[in-house]
């Protein structure tokens, strides 16, 4: 029996993974050749989807992109056994883009069929739970505390400090909350993992229960992750069955269950307060704080909120240790962070790198350049409220303080490519508009300040009085900045200035090249 | 009182109306079974969750999601968000109401199609990207939107 890889990962699906393993099938009926096609999860080398794999001489090695009118050749090659074909790429763990990897958390999804509880267990699933349940809820915190790790969702807050509070909370009833809501474009590290990896998810939910004191959990998904929802839904349902999840997790007597919950196309929910808002059946209007989530979160119960990045590092770090995990990074990063790249790029995919490569590095060496084979002009780190980073900047070192000092934020990781043909005015009246689109409504600034910018930036671009304009957009960008309860009204001004401080010809300022 | 609405959500009401801060899932529900949400369930829902009729049309109206109108056979949703703007996703976009003859939240004259906007299906590196009821499809320009919708037109 032949060892097929063909992807279940959405971004797979979407290049055509599901014709090609149904053609694979049918070659090898007709064929008469036993093949078991192994739906895995995605290598994250997006620009080689459809990739198949098969096992072969103790190695898997990689074909790609395949379309289905590929598959009768690959046979003719004996591909099955590793033939030379077009499309060959060699030991997929070879692939420069993938060797030059530091996979941490991603380091099964893509290797594994991600609903296999003895795959996941053959690869090292479950160790991370399995040492928690042997330690004092404060010693596993310590752990999590002692490894550096850092909330992924954006903020980047010391993931054990948030636990220690969560921990020392007196309450009958604690809430882990995974946040699923993955809303920043340019990102789909969460819902590779989700679809690639759930158990790491589960395992780390569980993990993050045992150390607070919460016997239930929440992963709230945004709708639009169909595929993930599936996916998690199946893991969940045999999870449970194998007594990793319910009143007896891995025969230790202690509970904790999770629940599916799914968002509804509101960019707004993933923050944390206005998500446990979603969570109780409300509207996702932010709560002010404090009191903050940890003490007083869903349901008014003591709730530790983790991005699914953060939630699941800590199998690792339970694993392995704290020390392992903090040897990775730089400065007070630490660890490693899956990076996304997106938008107008070559290569796209999941670059999993300790904190500290550079943009360069990404941008070239991994991601080959633009698609479009034109210069790259700007680049969008941290999602929607990220700023724009020219060219300029790109070997500054990813991390967070370094970041933040060049007044960028690495947010959830996302890098979204634009190539000179971009209108950076444009791209800051779409952050303006985004803000307004988006905004709960609470404040004065974000909900009606957004549309002010709007039409203010429409001005500029008409060159109607630019001057003014432009004094008007500095004033409310700053209202913005200081009016705001979160970050979406107080960090929509990031994308606005740092497009019209590095790229101010687009806003009609000296240089008229790229004039509007 | 619509009766038939009434047994039709009954059971759907029944499988969640215990779960802690049930409304979410049972609007999925409701709208996964109907494709849509009906005014005249939202009656039916707040008595069964115990809430006032303001408060669940409220939650219908603050979620993109969740609509009120019967959507065509099919929905499609294009993605306006950066990413795929990298890509052409806005030219896209106005192909798509060339194509269909309709803007976003409204459904082309054959009744086949609603058109929606969304922002990130998590496809980034592969855009532009596109929903068709459950499914993503990456990589679309016009050739491959108009492609999609004749699949979608002469399907049932
Ligand atoms: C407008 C807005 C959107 C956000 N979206 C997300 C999101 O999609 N996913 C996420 O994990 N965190 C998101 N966050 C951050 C959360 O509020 C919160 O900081 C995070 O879930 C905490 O988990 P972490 O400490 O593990 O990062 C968002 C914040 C804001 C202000
Ligand atoms: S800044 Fe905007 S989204 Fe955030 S709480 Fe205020 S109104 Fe709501």
């Amino acid at each position: 029996m032949s060892r097929v890889f063909v992807s279940l990962d959405t971004s797979a699906l979407a290049l055509g993974a599901e014709r090609v393993a149904q053609a694979i099938a049918a070659e090898a009926k007709q064929r008469g050749a036993a093949v078991e096609i192994v739906r895995n999860g995605s290598r994250g080398l997006f620009w080689l989807e459809p990739l198949v794999e098969v096992e072969a001489g103790g190695q898997r090695l990689a074909y790609g992109p395949v379309a289905p009118r590929d598959v009768a050749s690959l046979f003719e090659a004996g591909f099955l056994a590793g033939g030379a074909h077009a499309l060959a790429l060699g030991p997929t763990q070879d692939i420069a883009y993938l060797a030059r990897q530091e996979r941490l958390t991603f380091a099964r999804v893509g290797l594994t069929d991600p609903l296999s509880l003895d795959d996941y267990r053959a690869h090292g699933g479950w160790r991370g739970l399995e040492n928690a349940l042997a330690l004092a809820p404060a010693a596993i915190v310590r752990e999590v505390t002692d490894s550096g790790l850092r909330g992924r969702g954006g903020a980047a807050f010391p993931a054990g400090t948030k636990w220690e509070t969560v921990r020392g909370a007196g309450a009958e009833q604690k809430y882990i909350v995974c946040n699923a809501d993955e809303g920043d474009s340019g990102t789909f590290s969460d819902r590779m993992l989700m679809e690639g990896d759930p158990f790491c998810l589960i395992e780390g939910m569980a993990i993050a229960g045992l150390a607070v004191g919460a016997t239930q959990g929440y992963l709230y998904l945004r709708s639009e992750y169909p595929q993930a929802a599936r996916i998690l839904a199946a893991a969940i349902a045999k999870a449970r069955e194998a007594g990793w999840l319910g009143a007896d997790v891995g025969g230790s007597g202690r509970a904790f269950d999770i629940e599916l919950r799914l968002g509804a196309g509101a960019y707004i929910c993933g923050e944390e307060t206005a998500l446990l808002e979603s969570l109780e059946g409300r509207r996702g209007i932010v709560r002010a704080k404090p009191p903050l989530p940890a003490l007083a979160g869903l349901f008014g119960r003591p709730t530790a909120v983790n991005n699914v990045m953060t939630l699941a590092a800590a199998p690792l770090i339970l694993e392995r240790g704290a020390a392992y995990y903090r040897d990775y990074g730089m400065g007070r990063s630490r660890g490693t962070l899956p990076f996304q790249l997106a938008g107008n790029i070559r290569h796209g995919g999941l670059v999993e790198k300790a904190f500290g490569v550079t943009l360069n590095e990404l941008l070239h060496d991994f991601g080959g350049g633009t698609l479009s084979g034109r210069p790259i002009r700007a680049v969008q780190v941290g999602g929607p409220l990220g700023a724009w980073i020219p060219p300029a900047q790109f070997d500054v070192p990813l991390d967070y303080e370094r970041y933040g000092e060049i007044g960028a934020m690495l947010g959830h990781g996302g890098i979204v490519v634009f190539d000179d043909s971009v209108n950076m005015l444009r791209m800051a009246r779409h952050a303006m508009e985004f803000c307004a689109e988006e905004s709960c409504g609470k404040c004065t600034p974000c909900r009606i300040g957004s549309t002010r910018g709007v039409e203010v930036l429409d001005r500029v671009a008409a060159n109607r009085d630019r001057e003014a304009q432009l004094a008007l957009l500095d004033s409310l960008c700053d209202t913005l900045l200081h009016g705001s309860a979160c970050a979406l009204g107080g960090m929509t001004p990031y994308p606005v200035l740092s497009a019209l401080r590095h790229f101010p010809e687009d806003f009609g300022i000296g240089s008229q090249d790229h004039a509007p | 009182m619509d009766a038939s609405l009434n047994a039709e959500l009954s059971a759907l009401l029944d499988a969640h109306r215990d779960r802690p801060g049930a409304l979410l899932p049972v609007l999925h529900a409701v709208q996964d079974a109907l494709g849509h949400i009906p005014p005249a369930a939202v009656p039916i829902i707040a008595r069964a969750l115990n809430l006032s009729r303001a408060e669940v049309h409220g939650v219908i109206g603050f979620y993109r999601h969740f609509r009120s109108r019967a959507p065509g056979r099919h929905v499609v949703q294009v993605c306006r968000a950066e990413a795929c703007q990298a890509v052409g996703a806005l030219e896209l976009e106005a192909h798509a109401r060339r194509a269909l003859g309709c803007g976003f939240h409204a459904t082309c004259a054959d009744g086949s199609v609603t058109l929606e906007p969304v922002y990130c299906l998590g496809n980034c590196a592969c855009g532009p990207s596109v929903r068709v009821d459950d499914e993503i499809v990456g990589r679309v320009d016009a050739r491959r939107f108009d492609e999609l919708l004749a699949e979608l037109r002469d399907a049932p």
